[in-house]
């Protein structure tokens, strides 16, 4: 699902920088990305979804090669593969719970709005527990229930990769666990791949693999090393 | 395009002050000088029509634009007056036909214009219903004057006293109503016409009272000559002029001094226009001649550069209202980074994402220019009335 080969980048001159030189995320994986904060994470999400793009390398996301597309395209990419879910919700305050849910088909020609689309949307809404507040508005809601509604819009388009900055990081243990139930059953059922950001060590063994930023920098760096005494 | 006029009008619904508030500083500032346009070109064709039908007034030296103001839209304000010797000597010239008119009475805040029938057949009125006054104490309402006092043929009105505590003034007169005239949109829509004499009698000039020849007046009676009979205050005075008592009433005094507030003199071709118009250029004539239109492009002349000022001014407060609503607008922009980053972070297009913000803006615009445009079409409407009653009033 996702591939990444030689892959630099970095914000402006002298600013933070990031380099993989390989990574494999394979189809249906469920995946978690743990690392010091300012470490690359969110970065690296960023790179995967097309909404950053590399220096160098390639970044293959569902057999697209998003980082060699052009923005037009990354994004409508982006809108009919990706879902993603955000620490911070999200959610545009003036639209209610069915309107946010929905709102990856009012922003993007490539994806048509239809009965279909709204019948599934509110069958979201049913299975995490928010069908009763579909008319209300995201202000009048909990932080539990904005989540689940930021979910919602991640999943409506149903795309075969879920990409998570922290989804749980503002929530408390039952809302944590609700919503990482809420992705991971949807993974499994659609055979979707899900890669999370986390510091939330807890969570870990519900994933497949584990990626530890920690240690990616340091197999980094031995291998600068190999490179080095193999030039020598 | 269906979906981003939507998410544009969830936003402006869901900030609706913010939008009520931008949308009424936009409509005034498109309405604001269209509709003083409007106001000003309606006034000013509404004054000239009438002016312009009016060939000469006369009246007494003073304000020419009281006099016409006076005599062609019942203004309150009332000009000195003349005598109705002028009147005479107009008809006596050869020149000109003159219809005496005496605006200075009201009945229920309608004003009472007493002239005589010419003054019908000049503005072309024509009967609803019912027929011209024939004797004294008639009157004739205009259209719009029977609608609000809710009179008709048969009805009677009272005059107003001019003060309330003058006991030595203008005591009220029962006018039997004759006829309504069809609208006209006219000032004189708004009168109650009635004859000169019936006007002169509502001023006390004339009365009707007891007839002192009578036995049953007797003892009202102070003293008795051959040429006068002084009577007490236990005299009847008639306050209404029936059958029975209407031979009782007469005049005091010389008739041509009576009072008019002018005269309309409408000459018999140019030429005799000409000259009665020399006749008044004396320096020592106490009365003064005025062709209307002439008087009115003057006020207009007037009205039109104050117009201009206001207009100055409003394109200056309108161009500072446009700016803080760009200020406004791309402020709200930098507070909405967040959630257009989000957007575009999620997918959505550029063109899907900026359309949505611009809809906004045409939609505040629109809603703006629907709402000048309304209330363009009121003032259009409604405008010329609002300003008689603002102005002529």
């Amino acid at each position: 699902m996702i591939e990444i080969r030689d892959l630099e980048f970095s914000y402006g001159q002298g600013g933070f920088s990031l380099e993989i030189p390989c990574l494999d995320v394979a189809d249906g994986e469920q995946v978690a990305v743990v690392g010091p904060s300012g470490s690359g994470k969110t970065t690296l999400l960023n790179l995967v979804a097309g909404i950053a793009s590399p220096r160098s390398g390639k970044v293959t996301t569902n057999d697209h090669e998003i980082s060699g597309l052009q923005d037009a395209a990354r994004r409508d990419f982006r809108i009919a593969n990706i879902g993603l879910v955000f620490q911070e919700f999200e959610l545009l305050e003036y639209l209610n719970v069915l309107d946010n849910i929905l709102l990856p088909y009012r922003i993007n020609r490539t994806l048509q709005l239809n009965a279909d689309v709204r019948e599934r949307a509110e069958a979201f809404a049913r299975r995490v527990g928010i069908s009763d507040k579909l008319a209300r508005h995201a202000t009048r809601l909990s932080q539990g229930e904005k989540q689940r509604v930021a979910v919602c819009r991640a999943l409506v388009v149903e795309p075969p990769l879920l990409l998570a900055d922290e989804p749980t990081g503002n929530l408390d243990p039952l809302n944590k666990d609700r919503v990482l139930d809420i992705l991971f059953d949807y993974a499994r059922r659609n055979a979707a791949t899900l890669v999370t950001v986390t510091h939330d060590h807890d969570l870990l063994e519900r994933f497949d693999r584990v990626i530890d930023f920690k240690d990616f920098y340091a197999h980094l760096k031995q291998e600068q090393v190999e490179s080095i005494a193999g030039a020598i | 395009m269906r979906d981003v006029l939507y998410l544009a009008w969830r936003y402006l619904v869901y900030h609706r002050w913010k939008t009520a508030i931008l949308v009424t500083s936009i409509m005034l500032i498109i309405y604001l000088p269209i509709g003083l346009n409007v106001v000003v070109e309606q006034s000013a064709e509404h004054l000239t029509a009438r002016a312009g039908a009016t060939p000469l007034l006369i009246g007494a030296k003073g304000s020419p634009l009281e006099l016409v103001l006076n005599s062609l839209y019942f203004s309150s304000e009332r000009p000195e007056l003349i005598d109705y010797s002028e009147a005479q000597s107009v008809v006596d010239s050869g020149l000109a036909n003159a219809i005496p008119l005496y605006v200075r009475f009201h009945s229920r805040n309608k004003p009472i214009v007493g002239t005589t029938l010419d003054y019908f057949d000049f503005q072309d009125l024509r009967f609803a219903s019912g027929r011209p006054m024939a004797v004294l104490g008639e009157c004739v309402v205009g259209a719009a004057a029977a609608e609000s006092l809710d009179v008709s043929p048969g009805d009677a009105l009272v005059s107003s006293p001019e003060t309330v505590f003058d006991l030595a003034g203008v005591y009220p007169l029962k006018m039997n109503v004759t006829g309504v005239l069809e609208r006209t949109f006219t000032p004189d829509d708004d009168a109650i016409f009635v004859d000169v004499k019936t006007a002169w009698i509502i001023e006390g000039l004339g009365h009707g009272h007891q007839d002192l020849a009578k036995a049953e007046a007797a003892s009202g009676i102070l003293s008795r000559t051959e040429d006068n009979i002084v009577a007490n205050a236990s005299v009847v005075q008639y306050n209404e002029i029936t059958e029975d008592n209407a031979d009782s009433f007469h005049f005091h005094g010389n008739l041509a001094e009576y009072p008019l507030t002018a005269v309309l003199a409408v000459p018999k071709d140019k030429k005799s226009g000409v000259i009665l118009m020399g006749r008044y250029a004396n320096d020592e004539a106490t009365s003064q001649i005025v062709r209307p239109v002439t008087v009115v492009d003057e006020l207009l002349d007037t009205i039109l550069t104050i117009q201009q000022f206001i207009v100055a001014a409003v394109v200056i407060v309108g161009s500072a209202t446009a700016a803080t609503a760009v200020l406004v607008f791309l402020l709200s922009l930098r507070l909405r980074r967040r959630e257009i980053d989000t957007m575009h972070k999620i997918g959505g297009s550029r063109a899907r994402v900026g359309s949505m913000l611009l809809a906004e803006v045409f939609i505040v615009v629109i809603l703006s220019c629907t709402l000048a445009a309304t209330m363009t079409l009121a003032t259009w409407r409604y405008g010329s009335s609002v300003i008689e009653i603002l102005v002529l009033t």
